[in-house]
């Protein structure tokens, strides 16, 4: 009897899965299935997701690219940290991407992606993201997925409350979370306090071209500047920026820096700035930082050291500047999509603050005041505090919308997203995270019209979710369906670094414009040979300048001679390959560096010094046909002193 | 019990049945007699064959227009020399006298799709395999630099 209960269990398991087979090919997500969490997020093979998202990848110094809603990571773009996977930051081309005042730093950490707009909409041409540790603002094409220029930002210390541009992409802005004297001086840390100064920097970008430039700085009181926003639509041409440390501690800021029952959201009308800096207004200071740009034509980036900044102190600029106080050393600083709200999220505290920018300007008007600090009026609360949500919830961190009035707080400490209602304040959902939520992000969600779909909750702490490996884990990331009344939690997946804040958009505003070669026709590196008859090797001194093609599966040449120990090798590889996604690799025993990952139509240079007299093999990394296996070349190494002369061939 | 049995593989053939017309033809195939094909060489009759691709069959003026062999000169040299010598076999064939053996639409459309060809057209699949499995590399020509090709294979 058991045996048949087991062998008709089989059958008629046998039978579903049958009628489960028969079923596909044609179902089309109106069956019994549609209510199924898992059909949400299911991309089916061969189909792609409906909407792009740009983790930042914190420690590790770049932005990883998913697809929502599946949670499929498509690409780790290689920002402020050496990438060994296409060589950016090893090959000599992508090398001057790192230089900064400090020499060549190759690694930061990249906190807040957002994407460039315009009238206050995701255009979609440019992803901003900033450098943390040694303060660096860096801009990425949308259109190679390549880091195309990076710039340092002077006078700054721990830059947290950037990298946010304004809503036609004026300007990208960058706060410094730490305070540090200006200029820098040997002085003693004790005096702290009115010594210090906190520099937000307003970094122009060239309408057409994207390019850098830091248009002013700044130079505010010795406060922690910890995130940023701009005011959109109405209050378009404001800024404003959370701070904590109002105290100007310099020491266990844990407990002295939590003293004061409120810290300040700064409000900064650039606009006003703008106008006095183009009247001539500001300082000119000397100073010192690097402007790194990659130019797509030669592959090539350059890196120059400025050394002079214009800097404005709020004195100058008599009604530009104020304070809102903000209780419990507020963490995120968001602006709803209409320009009204301005939301606080003090992290030591239960409740949200939302401030109104309509009175906001009425106080001002009214020049009805609470005091000053350093000389910049501060508002008084009550005047401008449109309401308070009482969340229920621990450590509110960071809020963004959907478009539809209601907002989306994270709660670090009580692990949960709130959702609530704008200009009501009424909680209306909660949904738990797992676990310790940090920011989150809703694609569209910082600009005049979000999308409203998706929300991800990006977590600090992973534990349990996924299989154990070891002590160390990515961090994990929640995906919710927001477009109902109640918040639905989709999908775990695990992310890679540690994402402090991500930007997303729909993927058609992309698709459309992704590169798929570059062409030939338009390499203009100085290096590139456009034709394996321009295949040669070159000598002047102890460099040596290989120019060398490849396509599947041959390098041209492919044996080289007359090359000695400690000569500085220099292999320039144009990838003659004109097809979508066929690059091809390169590496050489012994080589103190990384491969390099050539895509069809570039140029890339690796630098080789021979350290032993042999005959050395060097191959393609990247699988590129059939014959990949025989895609490899010698180069004959001889002694310093050697007077074999230089040769280089292909199949002779 | 052994009725209910009976009834359950008697459903699960129906369902067999109900789902599998692939499963039918499938079977259908393995019973047939292999029919012993006629082996026709693609190389020999290449008169017939004007590959698959973007070119319909068409006939080549009787001159050559220099001018149009000038610029396909410039794009070969550019784009093809990685693997084709113009009168020595090396990763591909030489294009020398290539209009003796190959239709003028056919060695458009080798050029404009190498990745379809090798798939579909017969000659192609037979080239792949006598040079050394290597697939014709897909340089994204334009239809005018191809046909400017063709024009400088004619003065070869």
């Amino acid at each position: 009897m058991k045996t048949s209960i087991k062998i008709n269990s089989l059958l008629i398991a046998g039978l579903a899965f049958i009628a489960v087979s028969c079923d596909q090919g044609n179902r089309t997500g109106n069956g019994a299935l549609s209510s199924n969490i898992a059909e949400k997020v299911y991309i089916a093979p061969g189909e792609r997701d409906e909407q792009y998202g740009f983790l930042s990848g914190g420690y590790s110094g770049n932005l990883t690219v998913y697809g929502l809603p599946s949670g499929r990571m498509f690409k780790e773009i290689p920002v402020f940290s050496q990438f060994p996977t296409s060589g950016y930051g090893y090959s000599e081309e992508t090398k001057p991407m790192l230089n900064t005042s400090f020499g060549f730093v190759p690694w930061d950490d990249l906190h807040h992606p957002d994407i460039s707009q315009t009238n206050g909409e995701l255009d979609g041409r440019w992803i901003f993201a900033n450098g943390n540790n040694t303060p660096r603002i860096a801009r990425i094409s949308l259109t190679t997925f390549e880091t195309e220029e990076i710039i340092e930002v002077p006078n700054s210390a721990g830059n947290h409350s950037s990298s946010f541009i304004t809503e036609n992409t004026e300007y990208v802005v960058a706060g410094t979370r730490f305070s540090v004297p200006v200029p820098q001086r040997d002085m003693p840390i004790n005096e702290y306090k009115s010594n210090f100064k906190g520099a937000l920097t307003f970094i122009a970008v060239d309408p057409e071209h994207g390019h850098l430039d830091i248009k002013f700085q700044l130079i505010m009181p010795g406060f922690n500047y910890d995130l940023s926003h701009p005011g959109r639509d109405k209050s378009h041409g404001w800024f404003f920026f959370s701070t904590y440390n109002t105290e100007e501690a310099s020491t266990l800021l844990e407990v002295n820096a939590s003293q004061n029952d409120k810290d300040f959201i700064a409000a900064i009308n650039w606009k006003k700035i703008e106008e006095y800096v183009n009247n001539g207004g500001g300082k000119k200071v000397p100073t010192k930082y690097a402007h790194n740009v990659y130019d797509e034509s030669t592959h090539t980036a350059t890196s120059t050291i400025k050394e002079e900044v214009l800097t404005v102190s709020p004195a100058d600029v008599p009604g530009a500047v104020y304070f809102l106080p903000t209780p419990k050393s507020p963490h995120g600083c968001d602006v709803d999509p209409s320009g009204q709200y301005i939301i606080g999220s003090g992290k030591l505290s239960a409740d949200i603050t939302v401030h109104s920018f309509d009175k906001m300007l009425a106080a001002i008007e009214g020049s009805k005041f609470d005091g000053e600090a350093y000389g910049i009026p501060i508002l008084n609360y009550d005047d401008i505090l449109a309401g308070t949500v009482q969340s229920g919830g621990l450590g509110p961190l960071h809020t963004e919308f959907d478009g539809r009035g209601n907002a989306y707080t994270t709660f670090f400490i009580s692990s949960e997203v709130v959702k609530w209602k704008l200009g009501t304040w009424e909680v209306i959902d909660r949904q738990p995270t797992f676990y310790s939520v940090g920011h989150l992000m809703i694609p569209g969600g910082n600009s005049r019209k979000p999308h409203g779909k998706y929300l991800v909750a990006m977590n600090k702490i992973t534990k349990d979710r996924y299989l154990p490996t070891g002590p160390e884990m990515e961090h994990s990331a929640q995906i919710y369906d927001i477009s109902g009344e109640k918040m639905q939690l989709l999908y775990d997946f695990p992310t890679h670094g540690e994402p402090h804040y991500a930007a997303g958009c729909n993927a058609d505003l992309l698709v459309k414009n992704s590169r798929k070669i570059y062409r030939l026709d338009e390499n203009k590196h100085p290096y590139a040979i456009t034709n394996p008859a321009e295949a040669r090797v070159e000598r002047k001194g102890n460099e040596v300048h290989i120019y060398m093609s490849t396509i599947r599966s041959h390098f041209t040449p492919d044996n080289i001679e007359g090359i000695k120990v400690g000569d500085k090798v220099y292999f320039h590889i144009t990838n003659h390959e004109q097809d979508f996604d066929v690059p091809h690799g390169f590496s050489m025993i012994g080589q103190g560096t990384s491969e390099i990952l050539i895509m069809p139509g570039q140029t890339k240079t690796t630098l080789w010094v021979p350290q032993r007299v042999g005959v050395w093999p060097f191959y393609c990394t990247d699988f590129c046909s059939a014959l990949h296996q025989e895609m490899q070349g010698y180069i004959r190494v001889s002694p310093a002193n050697s007077s074999i002369a230089l040769s280089w061939s292909l199949d002779e | 019990m052994k009725n209910l049995f009976k009834y359950l593989i008697a459903i699960s053939v129906i369902f067999l049945f109900a789902c599998g017309g692939g499963n039918t033809k499938q079977a259908e195939q393995i019973s047939k007699p292999p029919q012993p094909k006629k082996v026709v060489d693609p190389y020999e009759n290449w008169q017939q064959y004007h590959g698959v691709g973007p070119v319909k069959a068409f006939t080549l003026p009787a001159d050559i227009d220099q001018e149009l062999a000038t610029k396909g000169k410039e794009v070969y040299d550019a784009m093809c020399t990685a693997c084709h010598k113009v009168d020595k076999k090396f990763i591909g064939p030489a294009p020398k006298d290539i209009l003796t053996r190959r239709n003028p639409a056919w060695i458009m459309n080798m050029i404009l799709a190498p990745d379809k060809m090798i798939l579909e057209d017969p000659i192609a699949k037979k080239l792949l395999g006598d040079f050394n499995g290597a697939p014709m590399a897909n340089q994204n020509l334009t239809e005018e630099q191809a046909r400017a090709i063709l024009e400088y294979f004619r003065t070869l």
